[in-house]
């Protein structure tokens, strides 16, 4: 399977149609005076093609790290990453270019992946110009329509990032990731910088460039609710590790996890009759550190139905009531009073 | 209720920086009551910060502010105030929350000195009797093992104990105002959700005022009792938390309300947005600042500024910023 993938076009390789990305025992781990911190541990994850598939956790789970090493901006202690059924280490370091063509990153600061000096103009056309594509009309051309594709209107073209809106910039960034026409976006939490009204512009932005380009989305975000309206697919993430994956839509309606229950729990409804009547069970502390990630279980020690055996051995991802998996002894036993 | 602790009448405040100039503030008038919790809700730019903290002198380094209109808290006029006078006034009367707990808590300290020094200067306790209340501050703001983290310095304390530590520091002078500037936006959902239970919780028992200036629509839901939203440094509209959130009236709330996501409903709407772009604040038109942005907007809209006018009978008065929604659907429109 790998020399055939290797060899021909993916989008016409057959093994390849059912995954944009596979990833497969993945482990990243720093080195850092504290210790080993193992912000992914021991991840698999796979996205089909043409999905929106959201990546959540809190702050530490490692979404973001696993984003990086998925399209490889972070080298991975082990593992392997599989990108339109070719093996992502091999792809970029034999056809770097190629990869690049396939496979493009959004960045949450978009103002941080952007020359301070470089127009929007020439922000947008650099990836064309590196890649050797059309002659300077062609190039010029090709910067409208992307415009156009992301609703910017052209007087944006002569000004400088900094001097944009937060949308305005995010926009900026997706335009030039889509320069390339790519088939896999992965994102890192685009949305967290943006105000609210604005978010949910990008949001739809993001939504209709999938359907209209065919796009395969990842996307790491931390703002449940817009995950569960937009993506097809989810994966919950806890200290490095899956704690459950799944369908969004009957994942969130019913969640197998009791990290999943208590993250969801704890989003607020925008009704204020919904939140006064609503009982206050909530998760205590802080997730323990990725340095010294609980034995068995690395929810266990928040987990408020833990028993026993969850402190013994570390759970495996298994088939659960709403078609996903969890990673949990007790899924599918526990629920939230109200979630 | 004893009458409001923190009164704001037609503040106009104009901000400037080393690169512009703006008019952040443009005739805002509002009340804190004490035993109410008042949300004030907007985006980037709308002025809801420097409202609030312009007044009480805490502003960013390298801005600076020019202050017009009335300001009163505890009986005393804020505006023509000594800074002074305004910071031992502030120092007793209003605690503030930040988002980040380093600009409240100093580094080199241990956090357990810092909370009884505030105690000490502001609710006039003896050295003894501070150390008491500290400690009692960090078991309240549910800090395990109190005693033991007053020793601490802040970096050894996880972000969402930094956060409860912040907490207990603007409780520590007895303030009759709390104020929490965006308290949840840089946290986790599991931890944000403790740390709203936790300030409902300190509202309920101290009955103290609560300003809580914020975007997160769900973080109004859970704490607030009124809402005032802001566009543009004006007041778009303003009520009690259920009229505004369930039964908005002006076209700025309603294009925010529907751009978050109800995850509990059942229906998927698809989230909806507000087209365009927050007015450029040094290039201000004649008119409704949201105009350029509403799908109801009429000639006269563009014209002349909304009068905030008064919708319905309710008991907390609810207000709009527009007469063309008003106009249409009848003052009335809500029972």
């Amino acid at each position: 399977m790998p020399e055939a993938a290797l060899t021909e076009n993916p989008a016409s390789d057959p093994t390849a149609t059912a995954a944009a990305i596979d990833v497969e025992d993945l482990k990243v781990h720093f080195r850092t005076s504290a210790g080993r911190v193992r912000a992914v541990d021991g991840v698999d994850l796979n996205v089909k093609i043409g999905a929106f598939h959201g990546i959540v956790g809190e702050s530490g789970c490692g979404k973001t790290t696993l984003a990086r090493a998925i399209v490889g901006l972070q080298s991975a202690t082990a593992g392997r990453v599989r990108i339109l059924g070719r093996d992502r280490a091999e792809w970029q370091s034999q056809d770097r270019k190629g990869f690049a063509r396939a496979v493009q990153f959004i960045f949450q600061d978009p103002l941080g992946s952007m020359s301070r000096r470089q127009s929007v103009q020439q922000t947008m056309e650099e990836p064309l110009r590196i890649h050797g594509m059309g002659n300077a009309r062609e190039r010029r051309r090709k910067v409208e329509e992307l415009l156009e594709l992301v609703a910017l209107p052209a007087s944006v073209l002569d000004r400088l990032p900094r001097s944009l809106s937060g949308g305005q910039r995010q926009r900026v960034s997706i335009a030039r990731a889509l320069a390339l026409d790519p088939e896999v976006l992965v994102c890192d939490e685009p949305l967290s910088a943006l105000d609210v009204s604005v978010r949910a512009q990008i949001v739809n932005l993001f939504a209709r460039l999938q359907a209209q380009l065919d796009l395969t989305i990842v996307i790491v975000a931390h703002d449940l609710a817009i995950v569960r309206e937009v993506c097809s697919a989810v994966t919950v993430m806890y200290l490095g590790r899956v704690a459950e994956e799944g369908v969004a839509r009957p994942l969130f309606a019913d969640p197998a996890h009791p990290y999943s229950q208590a993250l969801l729990f704890a989003v607020p409804s925008p009704d204020p009759r919904v939140e006064a009547t609503r009982s206050r069970v909530l998760l205590e502390g802080d997730p323990p550190s990725p340095l010294n990630p609980p034995a068995g279980c690395r929810f266990s020690t928040r987990c408020p139905v833990a028993v026993g055996e969850c402190r013994a051995s570390e759970p495996t991802l298994r088939g659960v009531r709403h078609g996903g998996r969890a990673a949990c002894l007790l899924a599918d036993r526990t629920r939230h009073p109200v979630l | 209720m004893s009458g409001p602790v923190y009164a704001v009448k037609n503040l106009v405040i104009d901000l400037y920086t080393p690169t512009v100039s703006v008019r952040a503030v443009d005739g805002v008038s509002f009340e804190v009551n004490s035993g109410e919790t008042l949300a004030i809700v907007g985006e980037s730019g709308s002025g809801k910060t420097v409202m609030t903290l312009g007044p009480l002198g805490l502003m960013p380094e390298g801005v600076t502010i020019d202050l017009n209109g009335s300001v009163t808290a505890a009986g005393q006029d804020l505006v023509t105030m000594s800074p002074k006078k305004l910071s031992k006034l502030r120092g007793g009367q209003f605690g503030v929350i930040f988002q980040d707990p380093m600009s409240a808590l100093n580094p080199m300290l241990k956090i357990g000195p810092q909370l009884a020094e505030q105690a000490r200067r502001f609710a006039g306790l003896s050295a003894k009797a501070a150390r008491k209340e500290a400690v009692s501050l960090l078991a309240r703001t549910g800090i395990p093992d109190p005693e033991d983290r007053y020793d601490r310095y802040p970096h050894e304390l996880s972000g969402g104990m930094l956060q409860r530590a912040m907490i207990a520091l603007a409780l520590a002078a007895r303030p009759r105002v709390l104020i929490a500037d965006e308290p949840t936006t840089a946290l986790d959902a599991t931890v944000q959700a403790q740390i709203l239970a936790l300030l409902r919780q300190i509202q309920e028992e101290d009955g103290i005022a609560v300003v809580l200036i914020t975007h997160d629509i769900g973080a109004v839901s859970v704490l607030a009792d009124r809402v005032i939203v802001l566009y543009a440094g004006r007041i778009a509209e303003e009520g009690s938390a259920i009229d505004v959130l369930t039964a908005p009236v002006h076209p700025y709330t309603r294009g925010l309300l529907a751009s978050v996501p109800d995850f509990r409903s059942d229906t998927a709407t698809g989230t909806r947005e507000i087209p365009g772009l927050p007015p450029d604040q040094t290039r201000l038109l004649p008119g409704c600042r949201f105009a350029d942005r509403c799908a109801q907007a009429i000639t006269s809209c563009r014209r002349k500024r909304p009068e905030v006018t008064r919708v319905g009978g309710a008991a907390v008065p609810h207000r709009a910023a527009c007469p063309v929604v008003i106009a249409v659907e009848g003052v009335a429109r809500h029972a």
